[in-house]
Formats: structure tokens, C-alpha cells, sequence
């Protein structure tokens, strides 16, 4: 069977099926483009209700389940399964291998998805209505005060962590077991590092969600205690357990962004990626340090002030390596020969809004700060630069990059810069103001707000509406290109690109490395 | 085909083709969850029926499509369709399984200590956090195990001053070893000789299976499966005691949440390692599976059993004992 390999088969069947790794990375990045343009709509409703004060469109319960969706959605359905996919197709055409290590496992762990999301977003059409406690679903809005939503809810935790982990498993396999001779790990190409590390996060705090979880179940069904402090548990608890896993999680979330944009600077600079080890070890210590910082997001809670300190200076590490990894990608660019297509547009979007992203969480590390920053929209401005300017514009460059490799077609490039400045000067205007609106006291997770933020929270919905909108003009070109983009057969499709998986035909075969190619031994990583 | 002649055994691996597992599979877990959310709906907040039977449907389902998914892995393996290079993806992938199931207790533990170690003296009034014990929870005082809940010492769910969400009442009698009446007539110190000697069970018939003595082989993972069954047996004994004499139950408060929990999951993955050896005994003894280099379910299904055996020794100290 392994020997005679074929062609796709035809129809749904190929889909429903398939151990291959490419149609299933190819289901991915479909399903996590469906999802990011349903978190999307959640976010238009919210910043529709905060264009003006007042209450205006939707009444506050479904405004927090827009929130809470938005957040769930983002997060679980389009961010992380996006990188998955990226995984599943990059990984083993850049480490040389035929195939993922487990590829029935691999079809499984996607066709849990697209269910366990429909069911979540289901709870909208239940009495009582869905979840509505925040993504950080805190106990006891999460218990105590939840609708009966919430038991679906946390049984689509359980099946999306069961899809973490075994598309983890496969990964860490995979770059493990199914290198080709000579790939050492220190040869390996950094998106193929980034994500090893991810899944050994997502290892081992994916479970430490399930538990958090399971807790949340049986207090709401079965009378115990564990959140509740009248039977000696406590609220507080739900945190330390819930950001013991969000912390890490939000590395799990930027680490393949950062591998991304590790591939594309080098390329575009037509130089090898500086510091390639350093950049390794950087990756490490962040995954590291995710570990002991998870109560940085708590200082407000009344913890012993020991604690705060711990947390303080954990967190303020971090600045370290990610330091270290902001100065390789500058440093790669410096002398570099540098031009500007769209998916270094993006990466450069990447580096300079990240790294605002970075110097704001800095400044959100600062205990005492932090009683000013604490729940406000300066909060939501700083995770956005990192997860939208940081996770999914890596992820819109990983696309324009690998996308005529793909289909063996190349996109329209003014189509592809329009889509980035639009998308640039959105995404700034939707969450710059936020900065400023957040310092001067607003809020997060409120419909309404106090007249003087008006101006602010205009501009952002303005921009929300031009980040939104700028999306279909990417699904247009990404789909104009697959139907009717000017056809490639160049390998190499970027003159500037290294590594593995531009060494094979373009558009690239339904089967890679059926044996093993040879590594040249000098030659390291790109 | 490829004609290359490689020595690396890299060529061979095995990659299988189209396969209905996964969707089937998909369709068991989630009618399960299905099923079992709105099963649980209907039980606390009485809305709906019928749920229970898509739950059960689901499972039924779900428990089919592993078997095949499993028989269909064991014979690709008798075919000789699994590389070297194959098995190691197997061993890697059960490593890392066990190691999140690791981290699921941890989760489990975690929650014990911090409880035990922070909120407990809190809520007596200790420390800065101490303060909310005049105000909310006067005359709470901590011990391990919890004596008495916050809301029991302000006189029930009725008095206390946060939302009513349920009632934590204490127990009669706790787990502890100074609560037994003798030494041999406490339960947890016979599951851990029994779950300990299952340990030596599992390892004699690996030992037996490495020098090809098959016999020896049957009967000590056999008597493995019967350890494992009599600590299950113990186990539902100490709940009945627990429930039906000691007035410990779910709703006993934070010691009774940790302790259902802790060992409630426990037993729950005691059952899945007996089940995965008794599948092994079977394949064994029936269908003559296994040689002395060639057995990884055996050898992956003993990892699991050792992996409960150590969560036992945690559990021994810090939920019994400490």
C-alpha cells in the first residue's frame, strides 16, 4: 500500500478520509479562516454596540456572549488551528519526511473541530443563551451564575484539548522520529522549532485545562466545592488553575508566529537568518518561563505580596529572549537585500506591532501598574497588538509565502499589499486609541461606557470596520489565485527562500519525500 | 514505486491510506458529549429528556470504532507493514500521552495543595486574606481534614452572607489512617500492597515474555488483571463506606470534592490500564500475539499501568496520609 502512492481520490471521500498531510493541513486553514470570519462578525457586533455610549443595538447579556465567544472563538477555532495547519502541511516537507507520524490520528484530530465549534455556537440558540463569562470563563460567573449552556461548553473544552493534544503528539513525533538523515536538530528550519516547542507546551497544559474544566462540571452538577468558599474552596483557585494553562497558552499562540516570521525575513533579506542558535535557545526559555508567570494575570486578586513580586520579576524575564529574538530578525534585515513583497509587508507589520505588543506587557508586568492597568481597555489594546498584529498577520504572511508553493499559482501582488496597508492602518486605528481610552479608565466587557471615551471608541469601531472588511479582499485573492492565479512551475518561488520544501516540484505533489532527500551537510537551516 | 536502493530503513514508512476511522470516531465522541451535556442539563436543571440514550449510543459507537481502529493497527502490524521507524512513532506517541495524563493530575494536585497550604488558613482568618474570616466566615477554624465547612460554622447556607450555591455539610468520619479502627482494617493500606504488587506482576510477566516463556507470561499478567480488579473492588468498598457510613460524599466540602476527585479519576484510569492488560492477556492467550521483540501493546499498556501505580503512591500520601 505505502509503495504505489496516487493521487487524491475524488469527492468528499478525499476530505472525509484522508491520512494525508497536506489535504488535512489544506482542512485546517479553511476551517481557521471560517472561524476567524465568525469571531470576526462577534467583534463587528461588539464594536457596532461601542461606536456610540449608550445602549444601542444588543442588550448586555448577549454583548457578553459576544465577548466571550469573540474570545473563545478567536482563540481555539481560528488562531491555533491555523498554525496547526500551517504545521501539517510546512513540517514534514521541511524536515524531509513522507508524511506526519500518525496520520489517521491526524484526520481525527481536525474532524473533532468543525462539530465541537457548531455545538458551541449553538448554545446561542438556547434558552438562556451561550456562555457569557468572558473566554477567561472566571468561577463563579462561570458555576454559580452560568446558564445551562455552560455544560456544553465545557464538554467542547474537553474535545478541542483532546485535539490538542493528539495533534501535539503527532507533531513531536513527527520532528522527532521523521527527520531525513543529516537534519540534526540543529539544522532544522526554525517554524519546525517553534512548533516542536508549542506542542510540548500544549502537552502539558491542554490537560491542565481539562482539569480546570472538570472542576467547573462538577460543581455546577454534582455539589462539590472546589470554587466555592462557603465549602472551604475558593474562587480564586479557578484562576491559578484556568492562567496555569492560559499562560503558557498564549506562547503556544505566538511561538509559531515567531517561527513564521523566522522563515520570511530571511528570504526577503536574501541573507541567513541571524543568530539561528540563539534564537532556538530563546524559543526554549520563553516556553520555559511560560510556566512561572501564569499570576501576572492576577495581581489584582489579593494575592500575599511575596506572590507579587515572583510574578513581577518572572514575567519582566520574558523581555530577555523575547529581546533576543526582536534583534536577530532586525539584525537579519541589516545589509540585507531587502524588497518588500506582501508577505514581508506583513512580517515587518509583525515585528514593529508586536513589539508594542511586547513593550505594553511590560508595562502591564509592573505589579503595582497593574492596579491601574488591571481589566482595562489598555488590557485589550495590548493582547490585540499581540494576538492580531502579532499571531494572525504572521499567519496572513505565512500564507502570501507558502501559497504559490501550494497551489503552484501566484498571487495577485498589488491585491496582496492593498490587503496589507488596509489591514495596517485598520488594525492601528481599531486598537491604538484602546491604549488611550484604557489609561484614561475605561472598562473591558462593558456595552456602555462614560461619554468622554466617545471619540476613542469611535475611531476603533471605524477601524474595526476597515480590519473586517480588508479580510474579503484577502479570501478574494487567496480564492482568485487557487481558481485563476497566474501559474508557477519555478521551485523556488521566491529567490530568496531556503529550505526543503522549495526544493520540491511547485506546485508541490500530493506526496513529498516518498524516500528521504540528502541533506547537504554544510548547508544548515534557512 | 521507487527503485532507489537506500539503505535507510526511512523509505518503508508506512503510510496508510484513505481510512474511515477517524470520521466514525468523530461521530461517537461527539454524540457522547452531546448526550452527556444535555443529560446533564436534564438532571440539574430539568430540561429535555432522552439525552442518556444518545450519550450511551454515543460511547457504544465510540467504544466500536476504537476496537477496529485498534484490530485494523494490530494486523497492519502481523503484516509486517510496520517499519522500525513506525514502532518509534508508536512508542513516542504513548510517552507523550501518559506525560499529558500526568499533567491532568497535576492539575488535581495542584488544586489539593493550594487549597490545603493557602486557602484553608485563609479562611480562618490567617494572613492579610485572613481578613474576610470576621466578615464572612466568623468562627471557621481549619483543620485537615476539613472538620467543619465555612458555611456549617455561620450555621448553613441559609446564614451565610455570599450566594447560596449548595450545601457543603462535613462527614461523620474521614479517610484518614487516626480515623480507622485498626490498621488492618483500613482500606487504602491493602490497595497499595495490592496496586504496588501489581507493579512486580506486570514487570515479572515482561520478564517472562523477553525470555519467551509465554506461559510464564499469561499467568503473571493475568494475575496481574485480577490485582487490578480486586483494588477496584476495595475501591467501590471504601465509596459504599464512604457514602452509605461515613457521611462523606461529593458535597462534603472541599475535602470531599478533592478526595472523589483524586481518586475518583484515579480508579476511573486504573479501570482503562486493567482494561488495556486484559485486552493484551486475551490477544495473548487466545490469539498467540506477542514475541520477545515484537510486543509493544503489551509493553505500552504495562507503561500506563506503572504510570496509575505512581499516581497511587502521590495519592497514598498526600490524600490518606498527609
Amino acid at each position: 500500500m505505502g509503495d504505489h502512492h496516487h493521487g487524491p481520490a475524488k469527492g468528499l471521500s478525499r476530505w472525509l478520509f484522508t491520512t494525508n498531510h497536506k489535504d488535512i493541513g489544506t482542512m485546517y486553514l479553511w476551517f481557521s479562516f471560517a472561524m476567524f470570519i465568525l469571531g470576526g462578525s462577534f467583534a463587528m457586533i461588539i464594536r457596532a454596540e461601542l461606536f456610540q455610549p449608550g445602549m444601542q443595538l444588543v442588550d448586555p447579556l448577549f454583548f457578553n456572549q459576544m465577548t466571550t465567544l469573540h474570545g473563545l472563538v478567536m482563540v481555539f477555532g481560528a488562531i491555533m488551528p491555523s498554525f496547526v495547519g500551517l504545521a501539517n502541511w510546512m513540517i514534514p516537507m521541511m524536515i524531509g519526511a513522507p508524511d506526519m507520524a500518525l496520520p489517521r490520528m491526524n484526520n481525527w484530530s481536525f474532524w473533532i473541530l468543525p462539530p465541537a465549534f457548531l455545538l458551541l455556537a449553538s448554545t446561542l440558540f438556547m434558552e438562556g443563551g451561550a456562555p457569557q463569562a468572558g473566554w477567561t470563563f472566571y468561577a463563579p460567573l462561570s458555576t454559580t451564575y452560568a446558564p445551562p449552556s455552560v455544560t456544553i461548553f465545557i464538554f467542547c473544552i474537553h474535545v478541542l484539548g483532546i485535539s490538542s493534544i493528539m495533534g501535539s503528539i503527532n507533531i513531536i513525533a513527527t520532528v522527532m522520529n521523521l527527520r531525513a538523515p543529516g537534519m540534526t536538530y540543529m539544522k532544522m528550519p526554525l517554524f519546525v522549532w517553534t512548533w516542536l516547542i508549542t506542542a510540548f507546551l500544549l502537552v502539558a497544559v491542554m490537560p491542565v485545562l481539562a482539569g480546570a474544566v472538570t472542576m467547573m462540571l462538577m460543581d455546577v452538577h454534582f455539589g462539590t466545592s472546589f470554587f466555592s468558599a462557603a465549602g472551604g474552596g475558593d474562587p480564586v483557585l479557578f484562576q491559578h488553575v484556568f492562567w496555569f494553562f492560559g499562560h503558557p497558552e498564549v506562547y503556544i499562540i505566538i511561538l509559531p508566529a515567531f517561527g513564521v516570521v523566522s522563515q520570511i525575513i530571511p528570504a526577503f533579506s536574501r541573507k541567513p537568518l541571524f543568530g539561528y542558535d540563539s534564537m532556538v535557545y530563546a524559543t526554549a526559555s520563553i516556553a520555559f518561563l511560560s510556566f512561572i508567570v501564569w499570576a501576572h494575570h492576577m495581581y489584582t486578586v489579593g494575592m500575599p505580596i511575596a506572590g507579587e513580586l515572583f510574578f513581577m520579576y518572572a514575567t519582566m524575564l520574558i523581555a530577555v529572549p523575547t529581546g533576543v529574538k526582536v534583534f536577530n530578525w532586525i539584525s537579519t534585515m541589516w545589509r540585507g537585500a531587502l524588497t518588500f513583497e506582501t508577505p514581508m509587508l506583513f512580517s515587518l507589520g509583525f515585528l514593529v506591532l508586536f513589539t508594542i505588543g511586547g513593550f505594553t506587557g511590560l508595562m502591564l508586568s509592573i505589579a503595582p501598574a497593574d492596579f491601574q492597568y488591571h481589566d482595562s481597555y489598555f488590557v485589550v489594546a495590548h493582547f490585540h497588538y499581540v494576538m492580531v498584529a502579532g499571531a494572525v498577520f504572521s499567519m496572513t504572511a505565512a500564507v502570501y509565502y507558502w501559497l504559490p508553493k501550494w497551489c503552484g499559482r501566484m498571487y495577485n501582488e498589488t491585491m496582496g499589499k492593498t490587503h496589507f496597508w488596509i489591514s495596517f492602518i485598520g488594525f492601528n486605528l481599531t486598537f491604538f486609541p484602546q491604549h488611550f481610552v484604557g489609561l484614561a479608565g475605561m472598562p473591558r466587557r462593558i456595552p456602555d461606557y462614560a461619554l468622554q471615551f466617545t471619540d476613542f471608541n469611535m475611531m476603533s469601531s471605524i477601524g474595526a470596520f476597515i480590519y473586517g472588511s480588508s479580510q474579503i479582499l484577502f479570501l478574494y485573492n487567496v480564492i482568485a489565485t487557487i481558481v485563476a492565479g497566474k501559474p508557477t512551475s519555478d521551485e523556488k518561488v521566491w529567490d530568496g527562500a531556503e529550505g526543503l520544501e522549495w526544493t520540491v516540484p511547485t506546485p508541490a505533489p500530493y506526496h513529498t519525500f516518498e524516500t528521504p532527500p540528502k541533506i547537504d551537510p554544510v548547508h544548515a537551516h534557512s | 514505486m521507487t527503485t532507489e536502493t537506500s539503505t535507510t530503513e526511512y523509505e518503508k514508512y508506512y503510510v496508510p491510506e484513505k481510512s474511515k476511522l477517524a470520521v466514525f470516531a468523530t461521530i461517537g465522541l461527539i454524540l457522547s458529549i452531546f448526550g452527556a451535556s444535555h443529560g446533564l442539563n436534564e438532571m440539574t436543571f430539568g430540561d429535555g429528556e432522552g439525552s442518556w440514550t444518545i450519550l450511551w449510543v454515543g460511547l457504544l459507537f465510540f467504544a466500536g470504532t476504537l476496537f477496529s481502529w485498534f484490530r485494523i493497527t494490530i494486523r497492519e502490524n502481523i503484516a509486517g507493514m510496520n517499519s522500525a521507524q513506525l514502532k518509534k512513532s508508536y512508542v513516542l506517541g504513548m510517552f507523550w500521552f501518559i506525560f499529558s495524563e500526568v499533567m491532568f493530575f497535576f492539575a488535581f494536585f495542584g488544586t489539593l495543595f493550594y487549597v490545603r497550604t493557602l486557602v484553608g488558613p485563609w479562611l480562618s482568618g490567617e494572613g492579610e486574606a485572613g481578613r474576610m474570616n470576621s466578615l464572612l466566615w466568623e468562627g471557621f477554624q481549619y483543620s485537615w481534614p476539613m472538620a467543619t465547612t465555612p458555611q456549617e460554622a455561620v450555621g448553613g447556607a441559609g446564614s451565610q452572607l455570599i450566594a447560596n450555591n449548595g450545601e457543603f455539610h462535613s462527614y461523620h468520619k474521614s479517610m484518614a489512617f487516626s480515623e480507622a479502627s485498626a490498621w488492618y482494617a483500613w482500606l487504602p493500606l491493602w490497595n497499595t500492597i495490592i496496586l504496588l504488587s501489581s507493579s512486580v506482576t506486570v514487570h515479572i510477566a515482561h520478564l517472562g515474555l523477553l525470555d519467551g516463556n509465554k506461559k510464564k507470561f499469561n499467568i503473571w499478567l493475568g494475575l496481574t488483571v485480577l490485582l487490578g480488579i480486586t483494588f477496584v473492588g476495595l475501591q467501590a468498598l471504601e465509596y459504599y463506606e464512604a457514602y452509605g457510613h461515613y457521611g462523606l460524599t461529593l458535597n462534603s466540602g472541599i475535602y470531599g470534592s478533592t478526595f472523589f476527585m483524586l481518586t475518583g479519576f484515579h480508579g476511573f484510569h486504573v479501570m482503562m490500564g486493567m482494561t488495556m492488560l486484559l485486552i493484551q492477556w486475551i490477544r495473548s492467550v487466545k490469539y498467540g500475539h506477542f514475541t520477545a521483540d515484537d510486543h509493544f501493546g503489551f509493553e505500552a499498556s504495562s507503561w500506563y499501568w506503572h504510570f496509575v501505580d505512581v499516581v497511587w503512591v502521590f495519592l497514598f500520601l498526600f490524600v490518606y496520609i498527609l
